[in-house]
């Protein structure tokens, strides 16, 4: 069976496609070095038209508006600039209420697209711009530390990582949160008391990266202005020690945090990237694909193990029975304690 | 009802879902067509491969380990026809389910009428009305353009009018749509499906087909009081594979291969659900219901009428979480038999949500996911209920029709580690009614089915024979309510081997009588205090024969709806008993 695949890496090659949701302009070339906060491209997500009728505010049929219509399509317009006309006495004519574009002119119409401040992408991480996708975005490629995790609140965030975790299974309290950490984002343990998220955006932090989290916390974590992202998954989770040995020793590096919704059919996840200089490019285990086998590090995802790390031992050649009564493939799996285990394929991750 | 051979086609059916892709083979085992096996792998629509050739290859491939039999040449291309060695198939039909929900505006002349319509449409396949324009909105028309532009729509689904009605107000919105779509890049523009008034197709055809991909279906809202969706739903099924061509790799080669017969999967289960009420009872109709990872479906259908709802919202893989948007925590939580803490199963649906094809390994986590399975359950059921052919008759209002037989397919059933545990999610989530045999597909093949009707109907008449299905019992479940423990309902069973067997059916209780597989007994039911068993009315009995399935017999003498204690304590005995009475 295909093994699904998290990346919990302390260094590799880290490529990711930055894209718009509709086509825009690219501002950025090929070969460029960004920063995480730099625009690489625009676009009009929330356009403005404005449906001028010229035949019904001149006062003439169709066909001989357009003959009044003193603008075509494609052309730039500011604010009162002269449309249509003049026609009739007294002399009437039609202005741009708003500066824009006409982006249609004819039929006795003219459709004008206001000006509006486009939607900036960000490259959401420091890196070279590798290659560009036409009308779309770009590929930005850096080395790091990758770590992945399940739910983020669709934000995006870069800064310094500061550690309040002092054991994988730390809970975060709001008087852990203090002044001194204005500006960093924060990784924190379990966090199930909204008032720790009141206390972020007080002082505030720039980001907040949770082992675990409340159920309960989503709609608060919706709200905030800052990212949230949760490694782990909801209820109380420790964090994996994979997890908890790349970040606990990065503490103190800036880092990008893509707080970003999951979305499976694009294969995209939140996660963290610790930009590090390796002095050399190291291979992106992402673009191997296997199927499980003995020997694979996995993270197991769900109750009674969830958020565990191991080693497979052996896969079932027959269908297992778990505690549920449910029977599924699955594998033999010795945990990072040596407790030998066995989880639905179902319930694994490949770790890399 | 027995049928024999008339032709020989072996069929290869590929059912491409969300979570899980399937490759199950149909073939003449002796004189009668059998199906053999089933290969299962991962669906690949998603990186890293975003291309389902992959999880279907591995399927077939799974297959021919499971048979012995080749089906792929050393090409990797499937084999068809037949080869004189016998490897390959003669036919290949698939199904899909996976992709992105579809995302419609709907555009109709009035709220509550055209604009329904469409929406209803849209409702029959995989699909979120992501905005609705009507003449009602009041917006000016730059405002709807800019909501059609906004909304980023695959489908823009146009209902305007009724046959013969207004033409101006029609145009009108037409205008807002096309000009929409000019303002968008051309390979970003929506595809349109007009089915509105039919003498403004050659206007729609001037504004529209220039710009966009149009279709033009028969209008679905003919005059104010009537609907026709099924021809539409023929241009929706194409439409739908266009835009999945656009969004998958793959979805075009297995169209190709399938003849152009691939159907969206829900479609495919509509079909097979009208097919069967051709052949079952015609004063019933039939009900089936999928409950998959991406959606849940209901389709009911007597003498060939069809109604079909899909559900995108309600699945129990990557959107379970959305459950909640629907309903209250407590609606879930009144089905778990233990106690749980609130937080607790929020937690669970939100994991759930983040990994949809994980499963459930704990006692406690299968409790959470089969109650959710119960009230989405129940929450599709009662949304169909409007759009039911009217034909279908029931004891009352939001209760169940009286339905013979009712399948039930999806994974959170065919895997439910007892076959009493699927019948009671299906038992509390229908809550079905009168006399019915409940079907379960295990094998997850009636999608499939529905896709090969059309090209080998002989094939899906002899596969519903064979034991591919689990009938999981027969069941009686008398309407009405009553006070705990009145007996509703005296039931006297005479088997085949003469013996018999008299039973008083006490109000709040299920009741099994073991009858085995392909056994027959006959009933005499006497509902008792105007219950209905659907005999002809409230306290009508009568004689009735029913075949043995994995339960049994099973009389569901809970209410309609299900009278579920309010007391937690005495709602948690109830629950266990209710699951210790089912084997589980």
């Amino acid at each position: 069976m295909l093994a699904p695949v998290v990346q919990i890496t302390p260094l590799t090659q880290i490529r990711r496609h930055r894209e718009l949701p509709i086509p825009g302009n690219i501002v950025v070339r090929q070969g460029q070095k960004v920063e995480a906060r730099d625009v690489i491209a625009e676009a009009h997500l929330e356009p403005e038209h404005i449906l001028l009728n010229i035949a019904r505010s001149l006062h003439v049929s169709p066909e001989k508006a357009d003959d009044l219509i003193q603008r075509a399509a494609g052309e730039f317009v500011t604010q009162d600039d002269l449309i249509a006309g003049p026609t009739g006495f007294p002399k009437r004519v039609v202005r741009a209420p708003r500066s824009g574009r006409v982006v249609v002119a004819g039929d006795g119409l003219v459709l004008l697209q206001a000006n509006t401040a486009p939607y900036e992408l960000k490259a959401g991480m420091p890196g070279t711009v590798t290659d560009l996708i036409p009308d779309r975005g770009a590929v930005i490629e850096t080395t790091g530390a990758l770590v992945q995790g399940v739910w983020g609140n669709g934000r995006s965030e870069f800064g310094m990582m500061q550690v309040k975790l002092d054991n994988p299974e730390d809970q975060l309290q709001k008087d852990m949160l203090d002044v001194s950490l204005r500006g960093a984002i924060v990784l924190g343990g379990y966090c199930d008391d909204p008032q720790v998220f009141k206390k972020a955006a007080e002082i505030p932090l720039r980001g907040l990266i949770l082992v675990s989290m409340s159920a309960a916390m989503i709609p608060h974590a919706q709200k905030t202005t800052f990212p949230i992202m949760v490694l782990e998954g909801f209820g109380f989770h420790p964090l994996n020690a994979i997890g908890y040995n790349i970040l606990a020793t990065n503490n103190g590096r800036e880092i990008s945090l893509n707080a970003e919704h999951i979305d499976h059919y694009k294969g995209v996840r939140p996660e963290i990237v610790i930009p590090l200089d390796a002095g050399h490019t190291p291979n992106d285990a992402s673009l191997v694909v296997e199927d499980f086998a003995p020997g694979q590090q996995v993270r197991i995802i769900k109750a009674p193990y969830a958020g565990k790390t191991g080693n497979i031992t052996a896969l079932s050649q027959e269908p297992l029975k778990f505690p549920s009564g449910i029977r599924a493939p699955g594998a033999y799996i010795t945990l990072s304690d040596n407790e030998d285990i066995k989880v639905p394929l179902a319930n694994l991750e490949k770790v890399i | 009802m027995m049928s024999s051979i008339v032709v020989t086609d072996s069929i290869l059916a590929i059912d491409i879902g969300s979570i899980t892709t399937r490759a199950a083979l149909f073939d003449v085992v002796g004189s009668r067509y059998r199906f053999i096996a089933t290969g299962t792998a991962p669906t690949t629509a998603a990186p890293p491969f975003s291309d389902v050739r992959e999880g279907v290859n591995r399927a077939i491939y799974r297959l021919q380990e499971i048979t012995g039999r080749t089906l792929l040449g050393s090409d990797a291309s499937l084999l068809i026809p037949v080869q004189p060695d016998g490897s390959g198939v003669d036919k290949l039909v698939v199904t899909l389910s996976a992709g992105p929900n579809i995302r419609v505006v709907a555009v109709g002349l009035l709220e509550n009428v055209s604009l329904d319509s469409a929406r209803n449409l849209a409702k029959t396949t995989y699909t979120t009305v992501v905005e609705n324009i009507s003449l009602n909105d009041r917006r000016k028309q730059d405002a709807r353009i800019d909501a059609i532009l906004r909304a980023r729509p695959d489908l823009i689904i146009v209902a305007g009018g009724i046959d013969g009605g207004a033409e101006h107000s029609v145009s009108n919105l037409l205008e807002a749509v096309g000009l929409a779509c000019y303002l968008m890049p051309r390979s970003q523009r929506p595809q349109v499906l007009y089915a509105g008034n039919s003498s403004v197709q050659q206007a729609v055809e001037n504004a529209i087909a220039s710009i966009t991909d149009l279709h033009i279906a028969p209008n679905i809202r003919p005059s104010i009081t009537s609907e026709q969706l099924t021809p539409a739903q023929v241009q929706l099924s194409r439409i739908f594979k266009n835009i999945r061509s656009q969004q998958m790799y793959g979805v075009m080669d297995f169209d190709q291969w399938a003849e152009g017969r691939m159907l969206p999967s829900a479609t495919a289960f509509g079909r097979i659900i009208r097919f069967l009420s051709h052949i079952y009872d015609p004063k019933k109709g039939v009900l089936g219901v999928d409950i998959g990872a991406s959606s849940v479906s209901v389709a009911a259908a007597i003498k060939g009428k069809l109604a079909l709802r899909v559900f995108p919202q309600l699945g129990l893989g990557g959107q379970i979480q959305q459950v909640l948007e629907y309903m209250p925590l407590e609606q879930i939580t009144r089905w778990l038999p233990e106690d749980f803490v609130p937080d607790d199963v929020r937690s669970y649906l939100h994991n759930k949500a983040a990994y949809p094809a994980s499963l459930p390994a704990t006692r406690e986590e299968l409790f959470i996911e089969q109650a959710v399975a119960r009230q989405i359950l129940r929450l599709a059921v009662q949304k169909t209920m409007s759009s039911l052919p009217f034909e279908m008759k029931s004891a009352g209002h939001n209760i169940v029709p009286w339905s013979e037989p009712i399948l039930a397919s999806g994974s959170v059933l065919s895997q439910a580690p007892t076959p009493g545990q699927s019948l009671l999610v299906l038992l509390d989530g229908l809550q079905p009614t009168g006399v019915t045999t409940i079907v379960l597909d295990q094998n997850n093949l009636l999608a499939s089915l529905g896709a090969a009707a059309e090209a080998n109907p002989l094939l899906v008449v002899q596969i519903l024979e064979s034991h591919a299905f689990l009938n999981l019992g027969t069941v009686i479940a008398p309407v009405g309510v009553a006070r705990a423990r009145v007996p509703v309902l005296r039931l006297r069973a005479t088997f085949e081997d003469g013996t018999e067997s008299k039973h008083e059916i006490k109000f709040g209780s299920i009741e099994v009588i073991p009858l085995p597989q392909g056994k027959e007994a006959q009933l005499h039911l006497q509902p008792l205090h105007r219950f209905d068993v659907g005999m002809g009315g409230p306290g009508r009995g009568g004689r009735v024969k029913v075949v043995g399935g994995a339960l049994g017999i099973v009389i569901d003498a809970r209410g309609r709806p299900i009278q579920i204690p309010s007391d937690p304590e005495r709602r948690r005995e109830a629950m266990q008993r209710w699951h210790w009475t089912l084997g589980n």
